[in-house]
């Protein structure tokens, strides 16, 4: 070490300025520019739920986490901890030598992707440089042929990271080999799935490295020019793309004779439209060539892709792994994960989850080990109901299947996807078939209109499952569901409309009995779906605090000073303004359904 | 509206098929929409048929083809932001605005949106005001949202976001 002093970290990435990181960075720089320290801004340290996040590293190397941070609490971290040495109990989420929920976040996670998140500044290639970047992109420039790079990427196994896990190696091979003047390399960045936010961090935290690996996959299949496809909704991290291309070309790293070796790569990035489609590879290469962004089934993009051209599309995370497979052999890659999905699994967790954050795993680990032993638990002290995983095209698992496995091939059996990675927990007050709504409503919105089976289709799935939950589902509408369901996995072209009505087959496989308590006991069990609700006071409970009187919009609520407020069922429209506002300390605003609905509105008109 | 000066933009292309994407979102950032004359010019200096740059720019949710409202609020609608009460934030900004979901008021003072998923979901649910993200909201924090932000009231501010 150069020089004993503190080093001060801030995560700044989307997530941690939405919570409020840029407030406590600019209190930090303002404090420590007095002592002499510049405070480093750096990617996610997948900790979302502690955000804004400050880290301390001592001149002896231990480091000291702090969550939830605002201004005045930077202001106490340099007076306390970086001047006096002396860290502050109160604000700690992670200190040498303690084991607690905090540490036990990390502790089950194994981070290759990740692992320079939290400790590289992603706006500085410097950063990058110092730990080992383009170390591996200089390894294959100057001692491999590309057939040898395409050969250790076999060896480790690497399976795409989009969701669909091809095996990687064949598709590069496949490009090689056809036949065209010219190559393309793309990277898929337009992560459209709700609930996903993976591909975001690693474009935030470490943009070098997904550069790297694209540089060399390029050299791999002959390619001389790179498009990097990128969400318009993700401003930050087209910001930090763009600087990370023009540091890497100042250094010789993109354009012409690449570090001396006589290679060429051009890379530039293309901005989204916002189309999920876009997301599917033959849509997106469309997009990119001034198109509407329509799937088409074949030839594949490895054969003709951009303007008929040979294209290599990848993941972002597929492209960031292969620079440390390279740096440390395939073998060591196939060593991690399991015989058939080798390597980690980077998953967003979020939802009704304690701790929501970004995490890296080995593949092969149980649903139990992410949701429970990572993630904390169900929040607020309630009952699991369900994780949803894959997005619009995955699945929702119920409890008795968190033993399964995370991997490629497992979860497709259970009925669900790989999909990117978003993973959402869902509890006892989500309904089922308001999560399907939602997943068909969202499909509805986002087909691309080619095929009529998903066109239509959806639309027609949307309609029934939105009279299940408005009380106008029939038991035939079960059957129909399915039957539609199938149709439309069949008759349509691209893996999006194939894969749109997952959602409304695994919650009928799972959680057939909540659309079942919908339709024959008009009644929703997570207690949801307003037609089914009838809210009333509980009098003893009521401390006549007039919130929900002053609030109601229908003006249904009748009370005074120390009088127990009631509601008139005859006014109320179940908005359930009144179940919200009413102070937590209380709890007196009470919601039945079904049966006991039923008791509650003997007498009263609606 | 007379011809626009689309010509700066314009200067940065080559007039490829391909730039067409990244054009129509010049304009639009410049404009920002897409009126009828700008898809006009945008067809002379690409040299291809307007219905077909219609076509296009329809089928991205990117582009909007009437005037915007000077405040924009964007709800996200992604899945951790449903199952954690997104449908109530609509329906509250939709009163405090007095505007539907998808409209612009008539004054062109707000336009309120559902926008997919931002990418903040572990702070669910969140919607963007203008260029600022604000996470963790609730029915009653919208109201202290738009005081604050839209109308310009000064309010205690319990609201967690800042502009990124």
């Amino acid at each position: 070490m150069p020089q004993a002093a503190y080093q001060v970290r801030v995560g700044l990435t989307s997530c941690g300025v939405a919570a409020g990181a840029k407030a406590a960075y600019v209190a930090l720089r303002a404090d420590l520019g007095a002592v002499g320290i510049v405070p480093q801004g750096i990617g996610c340290i997948g900790m979302c739920y502690n955000e804004p996040l400050v880290e301390v590293i001592t001149p002896q190397g231990e480091r000291y986490v702090y969550g939830n941070v605002t201004a005045e609490d930077a202001k106490q971290i340099v007076r306390e901890h970086v001047v006096k040495g002396v860290p502050i109990e109160r604000l700690l989420v992670l200190r040498p030598g303690r084991e607690d929920a905090n540490s036990a976040f990390l502790q089950k996670q194994h981070h290759v992707l990740l692992k320079n998140f939290g400790i590289i500044d992603p706006e500085d290639i410097e950063s990058y440089l110092q730990a080992e970047g383009y170390v591996a992109l200089k390894k294959v420039l100057t001692t491999m042929s590309p057939t040898e790079v395409i050969a250790e990427i076999k060896v480790s196994g690497l399976r795409g990271r989009g969701g669909a896990g091809f095996p990687t190696h064949i598709k590069m091979t496949a490009t090689r080999q056809a036949k065209g003047e010219k190559r393309y390399v793309v990277c898929n960045a337009d992560e459209g799935d709700p609930g996903a936010f993976m591909d975001r961090s690693v474009l935030e935290g470490n943009p070098h490295a997904l550069l790297e690996g694209m540089i060399i996959a390029a050299y791999a299949i002959g390619a001389e020019h790179g498009y990097i496809y990128v969400r318009a909704e993700y401003p930050m991290a087209v910001s930090r793309l763009k600087r990370a291309i023009e540091q890497a070309a100042r250094k010789n790293i993109l354009g012409a004779n690449i570090l001396g070796t006589g290679f060429n790569f051009k890379l530039e990035i293309f901005q989204g439209a916002g189309a999920f489609v876009c997301g599917e590879v033959s849509a997106m290469l469309r997009s990119i060539e001034g198109l509407r962004g329509w799937p088409k089934p074949l030839p594949r993009p490895s054969e003709s892709g951009l303007w008929g051209m040979p294209t290599l599309a990848n993941n972002v995370k597929t492209f960031a792994f292969i620079p440390e497979i390279i740096n440390r052999g395939g073998e060591w890659f196939a060593g991690i994960g399991t015989k058939t999905s080798p390597g980690t699994a980077v998953f967003a967790l979020a939802g009704q989850i304690k701790h929501t954050g970004l995490i890296e795993v080995p593949m092969g680990i149980t649903l139990q080990e992410v949701i429970y032993d990572i993630g904390g638990g169900v929040a607020g002290g309630l009952a699991f109901k369900a994780v949803q995983i894959g997005g619009p095209s995955g699945g929702c698992l119920p409890k008795t299947r968190l033993d399964l496995k995370v991997d490629f091939d497992s979860l497709l059996g259970a009925g669900a996807m790989m999909g990117s990675g978003g993973m959402i927990v869902l509890d006892e007050t989500s309904c089922m078939v308001d999560i399907a709504k939602y997943f068909v409503g969202f499909s509805v919105d986002e087909s691309c209109g080619q095929c009529t089976p998903c066109r239509e289709g959806t639309q027609q799935l949307l309609k029934i499952l939105t009279d299940i939950t408005n009380g106008k589902g029939s038991e035939e509408d079960l059957v129909l569901l399915e039957e539609m369901s199938k149709a439309i996995s069949a008759g349509s072209i691209c893996g999006l409309g194939r894969t749109a009505p997952n959602p409304v087959l695994s919650t009928l496989r799972y959680f057939r009995s909540e659309y079942e308590a919908h339709i024959k006991e008009e009644a929703c069990p997570a207690l949801h779906c307003k037609a089914f609700l009838a809210y009333y006071i509980d009098a003893e409970k009521c401390k006549a605090c007039g919130m929900c009187l002053k609030e109601c919009p229908e003006k249904a609520i009748s009370g005074e000073k120390r009088v127990a407020h009631v509601i008139d069922q005859a006014k109320c429209t179940t908005c359930g303004l009144c179940f919200t506002v009413c102070p937590d300390k209380f709890k007196a605003v009470m919601r039945v359904t079904g049966q006991q609905k039923r008791e509650l509105l003997k007498g009263a008109k609606r | 509206m007379g011809k626009l000066d689309l010509g700066a933009i314009f200067s940065r292309y080559e007039g490829t098929r391909s730039d067409l994407i990244p054009i129509l979102q010049d304009t639009q950032s410049l404009l920002g929409y897409l009126p009828v004359e700008s898809l006009n010019e945008i067809s002379n200096f690409l040299s291809v048929p307007v219905n077909e740059i219609y076509g296009v720019a329809t089928f991205y949710s990117q582009f909007h083809f009437t005037r915007q409202g000077k405040n924009q609020v964007k709800v996200c609608y992604g899945t951790a932001c449903h199952v954690k009460g997104a449908p109530r934030l609509i329906e509250s900004f939709e009163q405090q605005l007095g505007i539907k979901c998808g409209t612009t008021s008539e004054n062109y003072e707000h336009s309120l949106d559902k926008l997919a998923c931002f990418g903040c979901c572990s702070l669910a649910p969140v919607a963007m005001v203008n260029e600022e993200i604000f996470a963790q909201l609730t029915p009653d924090k919208v109201s202290l949202l738009v005081d604050i932000k839209i109308r310009g009231g000064e309010g205690k501010s319990g609201l967690r976001g800042a502009s990124r």
